[in-house]
């Protein structure tokens, strides 16, 4: 990713594979790899509201800045939670990009999330549709914000002991 | 032998199942006394449905549920608030789908039906295919009984149930004291968090009223807090907190008895965490007394409040429970606010809330996990029972004359499933 120039337009290729690699660090459940992938000004949302853009005036399932992803990590790693200790185990994929906007050194990408978790023998299945947007820097690229549309946000959803 | 003769023999009586120190495994697993509960309990008493401000003016309404069954709260134009099943009086179809909202009718949309906001059945298409004169008086929506306490609104299908007031008995000043987080203003639902668990209701139940787990199944949130407000929660280290029995199966488990009266001890420091929020305030010219009322007030209240059988008052939120089936429990942790109070202070409550509940809280999950582990270890050793006796012979006795625990006590769950029995008999 370091070939990346801050001005430059972000290409779609280099792009999935920066998201793919995301979601991979996400699967083996690696905080440590996943904190540094961000802008240290980066949100990471999930709401419960499926029709505002207002995450701040609107309750969430999460609403990170950076101080609340790292103790986010320090939770799912730190081997006290019981509920990810172990956590689940889970398989994602990552498709159906659409761009939805681009500038020099700046991309927003939606794509589509399927998850498939599995503990106690039992097996769940969530989707949702992501939003990332996604800025070169001197380091590579990084997420300058994440959002994660999960079908029924609004509904009856279970405890969850991962990240998407 | 035709059908209607065959003899069924007498209901079976599980009220033996709660043994006042301990209860039964089958109160966890048997289908049957699920069956029986929500008939004796849900069907029977006093069940939470929602708060008024989900139905704030004439014409919003929302779904909701008692034990397994759908209900739709309407506001009609008189403003009187109505609970009816959400079914058609034709064959059966929902009326509604939509989670909530404004109308001015509800339609169902097999045959055209149409209620009123009041549930009264209004039109139905083609009535010259029934003999006679159509009775549209008889085929309203089938009603429930309403009852409205401080903004929290319960409804029974018993239209003979004893006055909510009655029900609430005790519970009713902690009802009020746990309003005042409003800070002056109104108590409003800001959202809710949503979640299914694979367990059976009443270890739901048990945990609202459970101090002892705390510090255990909920270290990596208590970790996750600076100091001040980590002392705040040590409580199982502090000597003055106590799980009071407050009759009719409802209890109070006090963690921060400095919290609660949130009108009291307004001239405290105001803590770290909110030093900001309190300085903020204060610049958009709230004088000192109103900035630390609300700034009090978005900390939330020291004590969870559990009432039998599905709502909690819990510290700054609504935890609701509805049984799916005998394995199965749905929980919503409802995020409250004030109504036409500061934006900061409002955006505060929704940020602590989210830091603690829901389906990614630092908190819940861990309490999901536990609670299926309880489910699961049921399966074994039926013969087995579950050990609510902590506390008992060190209790004290309250101004009501009933049980007091220290804060670890198993006092609220006895309490619980005393009035369980009393219902189950």
């Amino acid at each position: 990713m370091k070939d990346v120039l801050t001005d430059t337009e972000i290409t779609l290729d280099a792009a999935v594979k920066f998201l793919w690699q995301e979601a991979d660090i996400l699967d083996r459940h690696d905080y440590a790899a996943w904190l540094p992938l961000w802008t240290e000004d980066g949100m990471y949302v999930i709401p419960t509201d499926t029709q505002t853009t207002d995450f701040a005036n609107s309750l969430n399932i999460v609403y990170d800045d950076a101080e609340m992803r790292r103790m986010r990590a320090a939770r799912l790693s730190g081997g006290f939670s019981i509920s990810a200790a172990p956590p689940a185990q889970c398989v994602r994929t990552l498709s159906r990009f659409v761009i939805e906007d681009q500038a020099p050194g700046r991309i927003t990408l939606r794509s589509a999330l399927h998850v498939i978790e599995d503990k106690f023998g039992r097996q769940r299945l969530f989707a949702a549709n992501v939003t990332h947007e996604l800025v070169a820097t001197e380091e590579g690229l990084k997420i300058a914000g994440k959002v994660v549309h999960l079908l029924n946000a609004d509904g009856m959803l279970t405890s969850i002991s991962y990240l998407f | 032998m035709p059908l209607e003769t065959f003899p069924t023999g007498p209901e079976p009586d599980y009220s033996g199942n709660a043994k006042g120190d301990r209860v039964t495994t089958p109160m966890y697993e048997d289908p049957a006394i699920f069956d029986a509960e929500m008939k004796k309990i849900f069907e029977t008493t006093w069940v939470w449905v929602g708060h008024e401000s989900e139905v704030p003016g004439k014409g919003n309404f929302k779904l909701s549920w008692v034990g397994t069954q759908p209900v739709i709260i309407s506001r009609d134009r008189k403003g009187e608030v109505h609970v009816f099943v959400n079914r058609c009086r034709h064959r059966a179809a929902t009326v509604c789908e939509v989670k909530k909202g404004k109308t001015s009718s509800f339609q169902c949309p097999y045959h055209g039906w149409g209620y009123a906001l009041d549930g009264s059945l209004r039109a139905i298409p083609y009535p010259e295919g029934y003999a006679g004169e159509f009775d549209k008086t008889e085929f309203g929506l089938k009603p429930l009984k309403v009852g409205i306490f401080c903004g929290m609104i319960f409804a029974s299908f018993n239209f003979d149930v004893e006055p909510l007031e009655d029900f609430l008995g005790n519970a009713k000043p902690w009802i009020e004291l746990f309003m005042k987080q409003g800070g002056g203003f109104p108590v409003k639902v800001l959202g809710e968090h949503q979640f299914k668990v694979p367990m059976n209701w009443k270890i739901q139940l048990e945990n609202t009223t459970d101090a002892y787990h705390f510090p255990i199944v909920h270290k990596s949130f208590l970790q996750s807090l600076d100091g001040e407000t980590n002392q705040t929660f040590s409580f199982m280290d502090d000597d003055d907190g106590y799980v009071e029995d407050l009759g009719n199966g409802h209890s109070v488990m006090v963690m921060m008895p400095e919290l609660i009266d949130l009108d009291e001890n307004l001239d405290a420091p105001i803590p770290e965490r909110f030093a900001k929020l309190a300085e903020s305030l204060a610049a958009q010219g709230y004088e000192d007394a109103k900035v630390r009322k609300i700034v009090r007030a978005v900390g939330g209240c020291g004590f969870n409040l559990n009432m039998f059988p599905n709502i909690a008052c819990s510290l700054s939120f609504f935890r609701v429970l509805r049984p799916v089936s005998v394995h199965e429990t749905e929980i919503r942790h409802v995020a409250l606010g004030m109504d036409g109070g500061p934006i900061e202070a409002n955006q505060m409550r929704m940020r602590l809330h989210e830091h603690f509940q829901g389906p990614m809280g630092f908190g819940s999950p861990d309490d999901a996990e536990v609670w299926e582990r309880v489910q699961r270890g049921s399966a074994g050793a039926g013969d087995m029972d579950v050990m609510v006796h902590r506390g008992l012979g060190l209790e004290k006795q309250s101004g009501n004359g009933l049980p007091v625990g220290d804060i670890s006590a198993e006092t609220g769950m006895r309490s619980a499933y005393a009035k369980w029995k009393e219902m189950m008999a």
